[in-house]
């Protein structure tokens, strides 16, 4: 949609999984209000397509009864929504103040060099897209970054170029902190929930 | 400093047990029934005198929100939906909530949702939150297998709990463009009135909460309006959680007293500022939407509602962005410039041209590129977006900068200075 050189797919297909899991979203809402599982509907395909081609909005349309443009109009309004195809591992560095604050250029420094790819690129062996995304909602955790569903917090540069190499290799890095805290409790000694009330 | 006894969530940091028979050893879906029982009236009067103010940033009493709702339920029903589009930045604490204590909110739900009349309530979970969405998800669906809701379940009102999972847009988070969102539709806010209450999601009377603001009702229905009012100061009663973020040793997420100083906060929870408290520079108490606050001000500021609003700021979310005394304070508010006008949803035209039109100019402040009375130039423009947009994202791109210029403009001018210097003698 937002980049007419993309080579779209001429159709797309739900799985029989997936369609399941459709019927599951539609399900939630009211009769006669299906149009509310549009994005959860999005998602999926994006999910089992890799990204978000028109044909697999064509589908959605069809199925929930709307005005294809209509689809469209969420498809694009929405960032998490990929109108292009995107590297196997989808790297999002939050730059926003509290991870900038706490080092995000480094993370991003680090991650540029080691996937040998600019912001916005796909690395040539397609397994890494770097993108630089708003506040993701783990700012006691920052600096940190998104890797397709899973969050990296409390990065150091060192940190986030250890899990490019390790993405690069087929590994799975372990996802949250990688400074050994436990979620967002202070780092060390507890200061609540020390007793067992 | 609040005492272990008097903590709402006490799973936060999810090391203890996540599951139901967890979250009920340590007090979860006690006497649930027995809360019903005592009918809506009692529940919302109850909420009323705890004082309980909404924990998504606007702090409008709880129980007066819910009171809105038309009292008997016509031909359209009623919907409670959560908010948890938790995407203001500095904010991360309803991510906890999801994640670690989910049953406090899920009993919330059922509670808020009895009290408005609700069967159903959609929780609108930010779509980047994926692993928070499956946590919550699974604790529903332990509910649900245990009768706790759902058609007959052992309380006595049928109830449906459903997630809904967004997909990255901070304007979302403003109620009315949730509700758009929910129905599926691109999340740009709506005119009020009417207000939800009266016409919000399906057109239907609707309440949309914070998820706080849900997960403590229950624990306050428990204990009694008297003790949440009995912490902190009137008016701004009961315990909140701080997401403290930035310069601090040890940054972190913590339920604390309303009231406590943000000296205390910092010194007890996070091991202080990086440096020391005299190499404080700056603090953001609410989330990115609230001004600025320097050091001055920061050495006597009391973290509630009215305590943060005498200097000028807020509570908000309660998200405490921390700058030591070497931060480049006019960068770190163009990053939020930057921020605003990306999350812009284009609907109003003050908001969509000034949040790029300030940006620009913030960039141009951050290297001093700009005369002194462009300063002011500025400020006249925050105070034309400010107040003229259906929603309150005019607002929050215009405040920081207002906060910025009121505590720090000798930098800023300091700034322009040196590029003018530096401009003169390579010439």
């Amino acid at each position: 949609m937002s980049n007419m050189n993309i080579q779209q797919p001429d159709s797309f297909e739900f799985t029989p999984e997936n369609l399941e899991l459709a019927k599951q979203h539609i399900a939630k809402y009211p009769e006669g209000k299906q149009q509310s599982a549009c994005m959860p509907l999005l998602d999926l395909a994006q999910r089992q397509y890799g990204w978000l081609p028109t044909a697999a909005m064509d589908v959605v349309a069809d199925m929930l009864g709307m005005a294809p443009v209509r689809v469209y109009e969420v498809a694009t309004f929405y960032t998490m929504f990929n109108k292009e195809p995107v590297g196997k591992h989808h790297v999002q560095v939050c730059t926003n103040i509290s991870c900038w604050l706490r080092g995000s250029d480094d993370i991003v420094k680090a991650i540029q060099e080691t996937a040998e790819i600019q912001t916005g690129e796909t690395s040539v062996d397609g397994l890494i897209t770097l993108a630089e995304v708003e506040c993701l909602g783990a700012c006691s955790n920052a600096p940190m970054m998104q890797i397709n569903d899973d969050y990296y917090e409390d990065l150091t540069g060192e940190d986030a170029a250890r899990i490019i190499n390790d993405l690069r290799s087929g590994k799975t890095p372990k996802p949250g902190p990688q400074n050994g805290r436990n979620g967002a409790a202070p780092l060390g000694e507890p200061t609540s929930l020390t007793g067992d009330a | 400093m609040l005492s272990d006894k008097d903590r709402i969530f006490t799973n936060i940091y999810g090391l203890k047990d996540k599951s139901l028979k967890g979250a009920q050893s340590r007090g979860c879906w006690d006497g649930t029934k027995g809360i019903l029982e005592k009918g809506k009236d009692w529940i919302i009067d109850e909420m009323k005198a705890s004082g309980l103010r909404g924990r998504g940033g606007a702090g409008f009493s709880t129980g007066i929100k819910w009171s809105f709702m038309p009292k008997e339920v016509g031909d359209r029903p009623h919907y409670l939906v959560i908010n948890a589009d938790e995407g203001e930045p500095g904010t991360c604490k309803d991510r906890e909530i999801m994640r670690n204590d989910p049953h406090t909110l899920i009993e919330g739900a059922l509670i808020a949702s009895f009290a408005m009349q609700a069967h159903a309530c959609y929780i609108y979970i930010r779509g980047e939150f994926v692993r928070e969405a499956e946590a919550l998800q699974a604790a529903i669906d332990e509910c649900y297998e245990n009768k706790m809701i759902g058609k007959n379940n052992v309380h006595g009102w049928d109830f449906d709990f459903y997630v809904h999972r967004g997909a990255g847009a901070y304007v979302c988070g403003e109620e009315t463009a949730l509700i758009e969102s929910l129905e599926g539709k691109k999340g740009q806010p709506r005119l009020k009135p009417p207000f939800p209450a009266g016409s919000g999601l399906y057109g239907c009377p609707t309440t949309v909460n914070n998820v706080e603001s849900i997960a403590v009702a229950p624990e306050i229905l428990r204990r009694g309006a008297s003790w949440f009012a009995g912490i902190g100061r009137p008016n701004n009663s009961g315990t909140k959680l701080y997401g403290i973020s930035g310069h601090v040793e040890r940054p972190c997420v913590v339920e604390d007293a309303m009231g406590i100083t943000l000296r205390e906060l910092l010194d007890k929870h996070c091991g202080g500022v990086i440096g020391g408290w005299d190499n404080l520079m700056a603090v953001i108490p609410g989330g990115s939407s609230v001004p600025v606050m320097n050091k001055e001000q920061c050495d006597n500021a009391i973290m509630d509602f009215d305590g943060l609003r005498e200097h000028g700021s807020g509570l908000g979310t309660a998200a405490v962005i921390v700058m030591k005394k070497d931060t480049d304070v006019i960068k770190a508010i163009t990053r939020l410039s930057d921020f605003y006008h990306h999350e812009s949803c284009g609907q109003c035209t003050p908001c969509r041209e000034g949040t790029g039109w300030m940006q620009r100019m913030m960039h141009r402040m951050v290297v001093g590129n700009a005369t002194v009375e462009e300063i002011d130039l500025l400020e006249a423009v925050t105070r034309q977006v400010e107040g003229n947009t259906i929603c309150a994202l005019g607002d929050a791109a215009a405040w920081p900068i207002q906060g910025l210029i009121k505590h720090f403009r000798p930098e800023m001018e300091a700034r322009i200075a040196a590029y003018q210097a530096a401009k003169n003698a390579a010439a």
